[in-house]
């Protein structure tokens, strides 16, 4: 077995998952993930992107082959703990409905035992972090707006400084408007965090943006990963899926233009 | 008005046997609480247990109370007292509703809430104590509700077996034709069962998630 790059902090070797039908929702994949970076996974419902982060944190494990996070294989950390060093954003949010947002952010510094002065402090210090009024803290979920509750869910999952953070589809259910905000603040961020980005998403725009100059874009389809591509690599590349995405995006723009 | 004069006159009596009946009730209750939550809980955790569970406290419901207290009368400890028989059949009564609603209500819970709960390292007890169980606390009421109200119900056809309660008024009077005798017991019964179906009624609407 060869030693993974120092810097490769996610490492996905030969993976393979399959439900228990026994159909392959994820087949052959190899792909390192290096400290700091940003990887978007892009492609379409169903290509296993999302598959593929929730073996990042266990939620599933592999059929085949192996997945390390930080050199050590999934399998062979205790699940909570691993979970507890990679924060999770789902487009649902998930937000606890019966917890405020002062509880639903304190919520991991809680469990691992943070004294409690010590959450308040944090919780207001992320809500700043995140563009939210901290008096926002004693309402519930269901005060919020969509865009106010996204903010929550990834001052939530910023809470414990995770060195890795997963994002599926977060800004997904959002209206253009606040999604495009939230997306530029949002990058503005990560460059601050210097966190470990996966990114899940179906739109090529978003992706290109929060890939940025120095992040890289992987494509799937059908369970592949077809290929990785740095933001510029991507713009130029020949592969017919990628061309195919392009196209797409490109005829929004010839709407625009014309 | 008959019925009110002897309401009246026997209103020590009345008291007594309503407390009775409360008694039996609240204790089958408390039982069936202790007992049906821990095992909707479990049904949840392992949904094989489904069928066997739900289907033996289906067929439980099906069984005739008059047909159970008399099976339950030659079980030794069980049988040598009628309140410990009643309590143990309004028991096994008020199982189905309560393990099924606990069952339903933690299933129902969003599954995107307990999906974000696990991916940020809750443990299984941390999920069940701190988001299932409140999030399904509002159904699991409704399922008491459910089962109080069938209890008090059920719990006046104990004074067949002398455990007391409000039925007793009811066999009285059927024994002696007595219209009057038989509302004595019925009405008070009745009322109960609504008193009950509020007051749980009104928790349940408060433990509601909004």
């Amino acid at each position: 077995m060869t030693t993974p790059d120092s810097a490769t902090i996610i490492e996905f070797k030969d993976v393979r998952y399959a439900v228990d039908s026994g159909r392959d929702l994820l087949r052959d994949l190899n792909l390192e993930i290096r400290g700091g970076e940003t990887l978007v996974l892009l492609g379409r419902s169903g290509s296993g992107k999302t598959t593929t982060l929730k073996l990042i944190n266990r939620l599933l494990v592999p059929s085949g082959g192996e997945v390390r996070v930080e050199g050590r294989s999934t399998l062979a950390w205790d699940a909570i703990q691993l979970r507890r060093r990679i924060g999770y954003v789902i487009q649902e949010v998930g937000l606890f409905p019966h917890f405020s947002v002062e509880r639903n952010v304190g919520l991991v510094p809680g469990i691992q035992g943070w004294p409690a002065e010590r959450i308040r402090a944090r919780v207001r210090e992320l809500l700043l972090l995140v563009g939210l009024d901290p008096q926002l803290r004693s309402r519930y979920p269901r005060e919020l707006s969509g865009g106010q509750r996204q903010r929550v869910g990834v001052a939530r999952a910023l809470a414990a400084d995770p060195p890795i953070l997963l994002m599926d589809e977060p800004f997904g259910a959002l209206d253009p408007i606040t999604r495009a905000e939230i997306q530029r603040e949002f990058l503005a961020l990560e460059q601050r965090l210097k966190k470990t980005v996966v990114f899940v998403t179906h739109d090529l725009r978003e992706g290109l943006l929060l890939a940025g100059p120095g992040g890289r874009i992987g494509l799937f389809e059908a369970g592949r990963l077809i290929g990785v591509y740095t933001a510029a690599e991507f713009l130029r590349a020949t592969e017919p899926l990628a061309a195919e995405y392009l196209a797409a995006f490109r005829s929004g723009d010839d709407l625009i233009a014309r | 008005m008959g019925l009110l004069k002897f309401l009246l006159t026997n209103r020590i009596e009345v008291l007594e046997l309503t407390g009775e009946h409360l008694w039996l009730v609240g204790v089958s209750m408390l039982l069936a609480v202790v007992v049906g939550v821990p095992l909707g809980i479990l049904l949840t955790r392992h949904p094989s247990l489904n069928k066997p569970i739900l289907g033996s406290a289906n067929i439980m419901q099906t069984v005739p109370s008059l047909a159970l207290f008399g099976l339950l009368l030659p079980v030794p400890w069980i049988g040598d007292r009628a309140d410990r028989l009643t309590i143990l059949a309004l028991t096994l009564y008020a199982l189905l509703p309560i393990i099924r609603n606990t069952h339903a209500g933690i299933t129902g819970v969003d599954r995107a809430v307990v999906e974000a709960g696990r991916g940020m390292g809750m443990t299984d007890r941390q999920l069940l104590f701190q988001v299932e169980l409140p999030l399904a606390l509002g159904v699991i009421i409704a399922g008491v509700r459910v089962a109080t109200v069938i209890s008090v119900g059920v719990a006046t056809i104990a004074a067949a077996i002398g455990a007391g309660g409000l039925g007793e008024y009811i066999f009285r009077g059927l024994a002696m034709v007595n219209n009057n005798l038989i509302l004595a017991g019925a009405i008070p019964a009745a009322l109960l069962a609504l008193a009950a179906d509020v007051i749980l009624g009104l928790i349940e609407k408060r433990l509601r998630p909004a």
